[in-house]
């Protein structure tokens, strides 16, 4: 499904990811894992699409696209999915315009017809229910006035909304206690399919708990250092960051 | 004494003055001769504003004065249903609707009309005659002609206009709808005149459109006193959508007694030059001015808002917001003055202008100016000119929203928050509609045929949503 080979990406001049390899498929979690400032969030927003980041080398293929040849919209409309590590606040814009604009453009994009709007509504209180958000989300802002907690279960809601095919959830357990994450890692679970995967990106094994990986890998640096299955989050967890500078 | 056709160069504005002294009449007494006299005394010293006055620094009048235009002395009589010349595009929009065609009062039945609530509407230049005392007290007492050279120069002409007296106690049922109209198909020059007067303890909405029809060169130099009694309220709207050719001039003056309330929310779509001046007087404790406007600029178009809000007395509050959106080559000014007085303690003033710039064209100069007196006060100001959120247009594109639905999600969430202070419903889904239209490109279909709709979104976004 995703396949990235020698990925090397800068920022303002500044190389962050420096030949990464990574490929996912069809049916599996993935976890990456690493300290602060390794190229993360970077790796993330690469996929996603962000215009700031510039890919310098390598070659991200998905579905057999080269990805890095698509508009961030596009992408999005081929199945992928960025939870934000910061989601943006947007005044003015309420939830439910947002998320009728973007299914609807995601349904014209595949020749479908723009969902009718009681339909609509329905869908969205139904998959509200999953990240257990109250009614009152459809009236308010995109994220204007959210917790913490609340903010990242909007971006489960979303990816619940728009049911991608890769779904990337970047430190989307950052900052939420432990009901909220939770809350969280069971909307991920349900909405886990034999045909989606879904790449969890997170500082602490702790995410791990709840939302079981297949595969664990260890960013360092910019590339990955190290790759196994579950255990090595627990490992991890016990040997500390210090470890694999030492690898 | 007939209307001429000229270039309105001082010297010549000044020899029809003198031309036309006879026949400039208003009232029958002499308190309008001799403000007439001082006016015209002042728009000699002055000439026009330039642009080496620092008021006038980004809004160039130049071109506009060297067109010939017929000036407008005297009022044409314009016998006509209001209604059947001006077709409001609001739905459900119920109101008293009065209009000026070319700078005179257009009536069919009386030049001067009273309301079943006992309000009265009508020609400046009739109830001039009607009212003598209401005129003796307030007409010309607000507005600067000492100063301002266009304030002036209206005054200095002056023949026609609305008038409106609200008398005490009286609140006004439905919203009175004021339309200036340009329709001419020739270049046209007009000094409208405007005073609108509420009692105490009376409440009006008015509604104030400047629309222009003909693609014709318009020069519009507007003045209109607004003098609200004690514990009075008026909430007044200026819908501005003229035609590229328009140049435009409005000077509002705003006089609050105590505990009186004025919510004014400027909106301008359109128009090649606009310049509006709030000028409010707070003379009284306790009152609150709300000062709002949007202001939606594209092509070549200019906008220059200037709000000056003078807090003389205790205890009172005003608050401004200012939003605009400039694309193309489009420019905008804005210059925000909060003067409190050393007597006026325990003044809350706030004032904000927020840009969104389209293009790296597009121009915006804002200018916040806070001058305090007194000691116990609470005054703030702010003022940005930036592009849209780059953070949040990646944010709706990583949803699969396309670039230009995102921007206009974006541009209309920006805007809404002034369509959002307006308090009648009808005119706020209008005002909704028009900046949608407007965002889109719509309103400039109609007003230039550039065709912007080939490059239209199939997908047509819900604002009522929003």
């Amino acid at each position: 499904m995703l396949n990235i080979q020698d990925l090397h990406v800068q920022i303002n001049g500044k190389e962050i990811i420096k030949g990464l390899h990574f490929s996912v498929n069809k049916g599996e979690v993935h976890a990456i894992m690493g300290p602060n400032g390794t190229g993360k969030s970077t790796l993330a927003n690469v996929i996603a699409g962000k215009e700031q980041y510039e890919v310098t080398g390598g070659s991200i293929t998905y579905k057999g696209l080269n990805l890095l040849d698509l508009a961030p919209e596009d992408r999005a409309r081929e199945g992928i999915f960025l939870g934000f590590q910061y989601p943006v606040e947007i005044p003015g814009v309420s939830m439910t315009n947002f998320m009728r604009t973007a299914i609807n453009e995601q349904r014209k994009y595949k020749g479908l017809p723009p969902m009718a709007a009681g339909d609509f509504l329905r869908y969205m209180k139904e998959k509200q229910q999953l990240v257990e958000l109250q009614d009152k989300l459809s009236n308010r802002s995109v994220n204007e006035g959210f917790s913490g907690g609340e903010k990242k279960r909007n971006e489960i809601f979303q990816m619940a909304m728009l049911e991608p095919e890769l779904a990337i959830l970047d430190e989307t357990d950052s900052g939420l206690d432990i009901d909220a994450l939770k809350i969280v890692a069971n909307g991920v679970n349900k909405l886990r399919r034999p045909d989606n995967a879904t790449v969890v990106i997170t500082h602490y094994q702790r995410l791990l708990d709840f939302i079981v990986p297949d595969f664990v890998h260890v960013l360092y640096e910019g590339r990955i250092v190290k790759s196994g299955g579950k255990e090595l989050a627990l490992e991890l967890e016990e040997k500390g960051y210090e470890w694999i500078k030492g690898i | 004494m007939d209307n001429k056709i000229m270039v309105p160069e001082p010297e010549r504005m000044q020899a029809l003055f003198r031309e036309a002294a006879g026949s400039l009449t208003l009232g029958n007494n002499g308190h309008f001769s001799a403000l007439r006299n001082e006016a015209m005394q002042t728009f000699s010293r002055l000439g026009y504003p330039n642009r080496r006055q620092e008021a006038w620094k980004y809004t160039d009048l130049e071109a506009a004065l060297q067109v010939p235009y017929r000036i407008q002395l005297i009022p044409s009589e314009e016998r006509a249903d209001a209604s059947k010349i001006f077709q409001c595009e609001i739905h459900n929009f119920e109101t008293y609707l009065f209009s000026l065609l070319n700078g005179s009062y257009v009536w069919e039945h009386s030049p001067v009309s009273v309301l079943p609530d006992g309000t009265v509407v009508g020609s400046l230049r009739a109830a001039a005659l009607q009212y003598p005392e209401l005129f003796a007290h307030h007409y010309g007492k607000y507005a600067d002609i000492r100063n301002g050279a266009l304030e002036a120069l209206n005054t200095a002409f002056a023949m026609d206009g609305i008038f409106i007296w609200v008398p005490d106690g009286v609140e006004v049922e439905k919203p009175i709808q004021m339309v200036n109209i340009v329709n001419l198909k020739e270049n046209v020059f007009i000094q409208p005149r405007n005073l609108i007067i509420i009692g105490k303890n009376a409440k009006l909405t008015l509604v104030h459109c400047d629309d222009s029809v003909q693609h014709q060169k318009n020069f519009t130099n507007a003045v209109t006193e607004f003098i609200i009694g004690e514990n009075s309220e008026l909430d007044y709207y200026k819908l501005q959508n003229k035609d590229d050719d328009a140049t435009l001039i409005n000077n509002n003056y705003f006089h609050l007694s105590d505990y009186s309330r004025l919510t004014s929310n400027t909106l301008t779509y359109n128009g090649g030059l606009i310049r509006n001046e709030s000028k409010v007087k707070i003379d009284g404790s306790g009152a609150e001015a709300n000062l709002y406007g949007l202001y939606l600029m594209d092509r070549k178009q200019h906008v220059d808002n200037r709000v000056f809000v003078d807090h003389a007395k205790p205890h009172s509050v005003s608050n401004e917001l200012y939003k605009g959106i400039i694309d193309d080559d489009a420019s905008a000014a804005f210059y925000g003055h909060i003067l409190v007085q050393r007597d006026a303690q325990q003044t809350n003033a706030y004032q904000n202008n927020r840009n969104i710039t389209l293009t790296d064209r597009a121009r915006v100069e804002t200018n916040p100016f806070l001058e305090i007196y007194a000691d116990d006060v609470k005054c703030s100001h702010g003022a940005t000119v930036g592009q849209l959120d780059q953070d949040a247009l990646f944010y709706l594109k990583s949803r699969g929203i396309c670039d230009r639905n995102a921007r206009m999600l974006l541009m209309y969430a920006f805007a809404a928050e002034i369509a959002g202070k307006i308090t009648i419903p009808a005119l706020r889904v209008r005002t909704e509609e028009m900046i949608e239209k407007r965002l889109k490109g719509e309103l400039s279909i109609c007003d230039q045929c550039v065709l912007h709709c080939k490059d239209q979104p199939e997908f047509r976004i819900d604002m009522s949503l929003v």
